[in-house]
């Protein structure tokens, strides 16, 4: 029955940031992939999202999920102008990190090393947390994407200026906003609709 | 045809077309593009499915309320108000001075990260408020605050409650999306506005700076 809870008594949640791949089971049922029509498959934009519980899930409501997509896709994969892909990510994990979402923190922090390959700089926003210091055009990063992350909203003047020292244009501050208010939108979802499974190596069978 | 709707982020954040911000936003016109396609997905679906336009903007406004973002409440407390529900925006009104509270603060799975477990109030609607917003809107507000302020407290059991309130899984699905969407939009607003007013530089001292900042990184 799709209208009940889904526990998951033998998973032992991750307790700590990680760089490794989680997995992730949701509290919901997924919409049955085989039932899926043509309006479920433009909402997941990749076929391949098929494949997940969580999109599967979300696809319950497919022009939002379609929406958003598109919305995540142009913020963190345009490379065109503006802000290093790493700083996105960056942006990302700083905002994951201070939400406390350990699966959206390994999965960004996991593509913030991939593109900027300072693996033990990332490793240190995760394990000392959003106030590591990772050299100051990263701190300036960092700091902006949890003041705005902050309810009610922390991201001021002050904020902008040391984006601007730290050698940032508008276009690039502008997708600071954007990759941090984007994880402020995964977070809730991510946290609130299922939970996070060890990474495989250390997963029992 | 009916005139265009305008974009939300822009309308909110006093973005005016032609201007600095203007032009940063069209270089990211598929997130802006669809950013706005995502409010209207959630306000005004063409499949609205079980989730009422009233409990829509009622979540909404009370969402922005907790936020602090005058601008935004009033946008969605007036999307409540168009639909004659003034009542029921009163009673908003008040949950959000009562809800009030400063995020993100919860509680991590017992381990490591428990040293940074930040407790903070667990909102209830109030009794008189329940009998204006009803039993099925309630548990949505008390769902919202949870997500707004401490997202890392959610649990299954917050799900079953709204199972319970008459949330089907389907609706869940629509709620989360648009309490999670709100911390977006809100941001996105309230980070456009603040990088429009931010006192900019002198023209020319740019090349120094960066020169100055990838010094002080030591990341050249």
């Amino acid at each position: 029955m799709s209208e009940s809870i889904l526990t998951h008594a033998d998973n032992a949640e991750p307790v700590a940031f990680t760089q490794e791949e989680l997995g992730w089971l949701p509290w919901l049922e997924p919409f049955p992939a085989d039932q899926l029509t043509e309006r479920h498959w433009a909402g997941l934009v990749d076929a391949s999202r098929s494949k997940s519980p969580y999109f599967l899930l979300l696809v319950r409501d497919p022009d939002v999920l379609e929406a958003r997509t598109k919305t995540d896709k142009d913020i963190f994969y345009n490379a065109k102008d503006g802000l290093p892909r790493a700083e996105r990510e960056l942006a990302a994990t700083a905002t994951s990190r201070s939400n406390g979402c350990i699966f959206c923190a390994s999965v960004h922090s996991r593509f913030a090393t991939q593109h900027s390959k300072r693996k033990a700089d990332v490793q240190r926003l995760l394990d000392e947390g959003v106030r590591a210091d990772i050299g100051e055009r990263w701190n300036a990063i960092a700091a902006a994407s949890v003041a705005l992350t902050e309810t009610p909203i922390a991201f001021d003047d002050t904020h902008v200026a040391r984006l601007r020292d730290a050698g940032l244009d508008d276009l690039e501050i502008a997708d600071v906003i954007n990759g941090s208010a984007f994880f402020n939108w995964a977070n809730r979802l991510m946290l609130s609709l299922g939970e996070p499974t060890p990474p495989a190596s250390t997963a029992s069978l | 045809m009916t005139a265009r709707t305008p974009d939300v982020i822009d309308l909110l954040a006093g973005i005016e077309p032609g201007s600095p911000l203007d032009a940063v936003r069209a270089k990211r016109a598929q997130a802006r593009e669809n950013a706005q396609k995502s409010y209207l997905a959630l306000f005004r679906p063409e499949t609205p499915g079980n989730v009422a336009a009233e409990e829509r903007y009622a979540v909404a406004t009370f969402v922005a309320g907790l936020h602090g973002q005058p601008a935004v409440t009033d946008f969605y407390a007036s999307g409540l108000r168009a639909l004659g529900r003034a009542r029921l925006a009163e009673a908003v009104d008040k949950e959000i001075s009562r809800g009030a509270a400063e995020g993100p603060y919860g509680r991590y799975p017992a381990g490591p990260l428990s040293r940074e477990d930040q407790d903070g109030p667990v909102y209830a609607v109030a009794e008189e408020s329940r009998t204006v917003v009803g039993h099925r809107l309630a548990a949505a507000f008390e769902h919202a605050h949870l997500l707004v302020f401490r997202p890392r407290d959610a649990t299954a059991g917050a799900l079953h409650r709204l199972l319970d309130a008459g949330w089907s899984t389907t609706d869940i699905v629509t709620l989360s999306q648009l309490v999670s969407f709100l911390a977006f939009q809100i941001r996105a607003v309230a980070g456009f506005r603040t990088l429009a007013a931010a006192p900019r530089a002198e023209a020319g001292t740019k090349p120094e700076t960066v020169f100055a900042g990838a010094l002080a990184s030591n990341h050249i």
